[in-house]
């Protein structure tokens, strides 16, 4: 025989337990969340600014540093508010974020995954980042992101070109504002038909990692659509070097162009060594041997110096383009730091600007109001002219420049010129096409 | 047989900074005892030696030219290089532009003194130490040197060209019988590789035909028996790691045409200029210089398309592959000596 006994204690706890099960479904229904990682007590807001400062990529991050202190500034309603005056969501005042002042925390990548997610870790457990951002490669954009998303903090990446940031490696606590390699082989290919000519032979050297393979499919997809065929694709090591014994053989393939996917110091190298080898100046199949760059960037122009002249690429924004967002940022990056912003540095101040709006539009800091507010959010005013942040897979839709190395700069910084801006219907794809297949956003989680 | 010599010329020029680095690792590795790790941060050094007198050389006061603007529509600050006052601009630009081969006049002192203050400074020191502690402290030192070089000059490649006379290639293959255009070969290519022999055979004469040579090579061979003989054969052997440091710090002046500098580029030329005098035979000289260049075009046959189609990432592994294989069949290397390293 069982006596069914009640104590006082028991009593107590009993019915503590029933009402914490009876008051959860209000609490996880109401707009006010209740609690949520790294939730921002105090008067004060800390963001996490995780970018390269050593490694290959050391100079993109500090120049990724500049824009992200820049932004900072302008959010706290200091300096001359750079595109926030011009950005088409009025919702920032300038007095921080929902009024807490805007602090940041820094952390090195590396450009090595382990490494990024290990310093984007120290700032969400030890210094309470409720927001992460910056980087300047694919392969730690998508360790850092599944960690944001593990984490519950939102990750806003940097500069990250592969289709996998957001094709099958999205996460819902994740958000890209740079294009990807989709964008540039859409972008790219027909300026290339109308340049050199439909029947073309391209010969592919592509960096051995997740952003070489997805840009390499985009590239040769997108040119034999136009008409091109693929000759040979080569992977190369990260950081080869001397890329001469790669190069050498290009020749001999029986190819017209050369296709570079390398970023950083490997295009720099390839480049040079494809120059000396005499490439530029040789004729195959009756006509001028032509080498094309995807991914373009000031900083690597400026690296190669004089080599770029000509040569066609993709990039994600210009620091000449003549609307007034651009023209807002330049001056303002210019005036603070002497040099106009790179690519690199505009992605992560749009980006720290679009969290921030997304915020005060949210009315919470909670990651999964913050992902309510972006997805589908139509902005202008950037630098990129309208632009979408996709719901589906958290990309941006915008216009991509096609630009061209400049054969007389007018000075130091004016390396590349804009050849065309390639509308963004041109550039968009069904979330689920083919290179961007096997990925899904998963639910947003708010963490604690 | 016209791919065949294109990839024998295309790793010449590899080998030879791999021949050249190599023989360092070997002379001090010979004569000091010392796995030197740093010594892939001398061939670095060496590089920027040729960045900063490229730099000297330009350092210029800046005239406002009121009729361009700058990237914020202000006028543009111009430029001018004391050079071109002092020389007239045609002399000044012809200064500037024959900066790599200036810069070996430069790095020579340089060099000696970064190496004799290496050596006494720091690596005396560790000489009775076990070889772990050796690799321990100049792997430190290399990184140290690397983060240097870093502060000052950032991360990104510097892109440092050869002089006009020598930019582009000229057509092996039709001096030679074949069709035009089928073997291009850059010019500053060849002048690496000149440069090379006649920096290895300077290396082998001066120890050859010298009395300090002799001396070297006896104490090479036995330490104590030359010091007994009242010989101060460490001083000789300071000087010749200055030397070795020379050669590193040479080899990478003359590369900054081929592969524009950053602060990285020696450790990836130091661990396979190892494996070269691991191959070569640890302390043999023509060994260290043979392996070189055997392995460069290795490296460079194995980055063929048709060779990594048929076994893939066997362009990354070639130069492992054959030391392993070395090792198996012969483990003093190609060249090397019974007794060193042996005792």
């Amino acid at each position: 025989m069982s006596k069914f006994h009640i104590s006082r204690r028991g009593l107590l706890k009993g019915s503590a337990v029933a009402g914490i099960g009876l008051a959860a479904p209000t609490i996880f229904t109401s707009k006010a969340w209740a609690s949520f990682t790294n939730e921002p007590k105090g008067d004060s807001v800390t963001l996490g600014f995780n970018v390269p400062q050593s490694g290959v990529y050391a100079d993109e991050g500090a120049d990724q540093l500049r824009a992200l202190r820049l932004a900072v500034e302008h959010l706290n309603g200091e300096g001359d508010g750079g595109m926030m005056g011009t950005f088409s969501s009025k919702a920032l005042k300038g007095n921080g974020i929902l009024g807490k002042k805007v602090e940041f925390v820094t952390g090195d990548t590396q450009t090595k995954t382990d490494a990024a997610r290990a310093s984007a870790r120290s700032m969400i457990e030890k210094d309470g980042a409720v927001m992460i951002t910056g980087g300047s490669s694919s392969g730690p954009a998508v360790a850092v992101q599944a960690l944001c998303q593990e984490a519950g903090v939102i990750f806003m990446a940097g500069l990250t070109h592969a289709n996998d940031t957001t094709g099958k490696d999205r996460r819902r606590n994740g958000f890209r504002h740079f294009f990807n390699s989709y964008m540039s082989g859409a972008a790219l290919a027909p300026v290339l038909a109308s340049a050199y000519g439909k029947d073309r032979n391209a010969y592919y050297l592509t960096a051995d990692y997740n952003w070489g393979y997805t840009t390499e499919q985009a590239i040769s997809e997108a040119t034999e659509g136009v008409g091109w065929t693929t000759v040979n694709k080569v992977l190369t090591p990260l950081g080869a070097g001397d890329f001469s014994s790669y190069i050498a053989p290009v020749l001999q393939s029986g190819a017209d162009v050369l296709v570079l996917v390398h970023y950083g110091g490997d295009m720099v190298n390839s480049l040079t060594n494809a120059v000396q080898f005499g490439l530029r100046d040789a004729q195959a199949n009756g006509k001028n041997f032509e080498i094309v760059v995807p991914l373009y960037s000031r900083l690597m122009a400026k690296g190669a110096g004089a080599n770029v002249k000509g040569i066609f690429g993709s990039t994600n924004w210009h620091w000449s383009l003549p609307d007034e967002g651009s023209k807002a940022f330049t001056r303002s990056f210019g005036t603070k730091y002497g040099v106009p912003p790179s690519q690199a540095a505009h992605t992560v101040y749009c980006q720290a600007l679009l969290y921030a709006d997304a915020v005060e539009r949210a009315g919470s800091f909670n990651p999964c109001g913050v992902v309510e507010a972006l997805e589908d959010f139509e902005f202008d005013g950037l630098g990129n002219g309208p632009t979408l942040y996709r719901a589906e897979d958290h990309q941006c839709f915008k216009d991509v420049l096609v630009v061209k190395g400049k054969e007389n700069p007018a000075n130091e910084f004016d390396l590349l010129e804009i050849v065309e801006k390639t509308p963004v219907d041109q550039v968009t794809y069904p979330h689920d096409h083919p290179q961007f297949a096997g990925g899904a956003l998963g639910a947003c989680n708010a963490g604690s | 047989m016209d791919a065949i010599i294109l990839q024998i010329l295309n790793g010449l020029d590899k080998g030879s900074a791999y021949a050249l680095i190599a023989l360092g690792l070997t002379l001090i590795f010979g004569t000091l005892g010392v796995v030197n790790f740093a010594h892939g941060a001398l061939f670095m050094i060496g590089a920027f030696c040729a960045v900063t007198l490229n730099r000297l050389l330009s350092l210029s006061h800046q005239v406002v030219d009121e009729t361009r603007t700058d990237f914020l529509g202000n006028p543009l600050r111009v430029d001018i290089p004391y050079v071109y006052e002092w020389f007239g601009p045609e002399v000044g630009a012809t200064i500037i532009d024959w900066s790599v081969p200036l810069a070996i006049l430069f790095a020579i002192p340089i060099m000696i003194l970064i190496g004799l203050a290496m050596e006494r400074g720091l690596i005396k020191h560790f000489y009775k130490r076990p070889h772990a502690d050796q690799i321990l402290v100049t792997f430190g030192l290399a990184i140290v040197l690397q983060e240097i070089i870093k502060a000052f000059y950032g991360a990104n490649p510097i892109p440092t060209p050869a002089p006009e006379a020598f930019v582009g290639s000229f057509d092996f293959g039709a001096l030679i019988g074949f069709d035009p255009l089928t073997i291009m070969y850059p010019y500053w290519r060849l002048v690496y590789f000149s440069f090379a022999i006649i920096i290895i055979a300077a290396v082998f004469a001066f120890l050859r035909y010298t009395t300090f040579g002799m001396v070297v090579r006896a104490g090479m061979a036995d330490r104590e028996t030359v010091g007994l003989l009242g010989i101060n054969i460490d001083k000789r052997f300071t000087i010749m790691f200055a030397i070795a440091a020379c050669v590193a710090g040479l080899a990478g002046v003359m590369y900054t045409p081929i592969l524009s500098p950053n602060y990285n580029m020696g450790m990836n030329f130091l661990v396979l200029s190892f494996v070269v005098v691991v191959v070569g035979g640890m302390g043999s000289l023509p060994g260290a210089v043979a392996a070189g260049f055997l392995l460069g075009i290795l490296e460079s046959f194995a980055s063929r398309a048709e060779v990594i189609d048929i076994i893939p990432g066997i362009n990354q592994v070639i130069i492992y592959l054959v030391a392993i294989i070395v090792l198996l069949t012969r483990p003093r290397g190609l060249l090397g000596r019974k007794g060193v390293m042996e005792e």
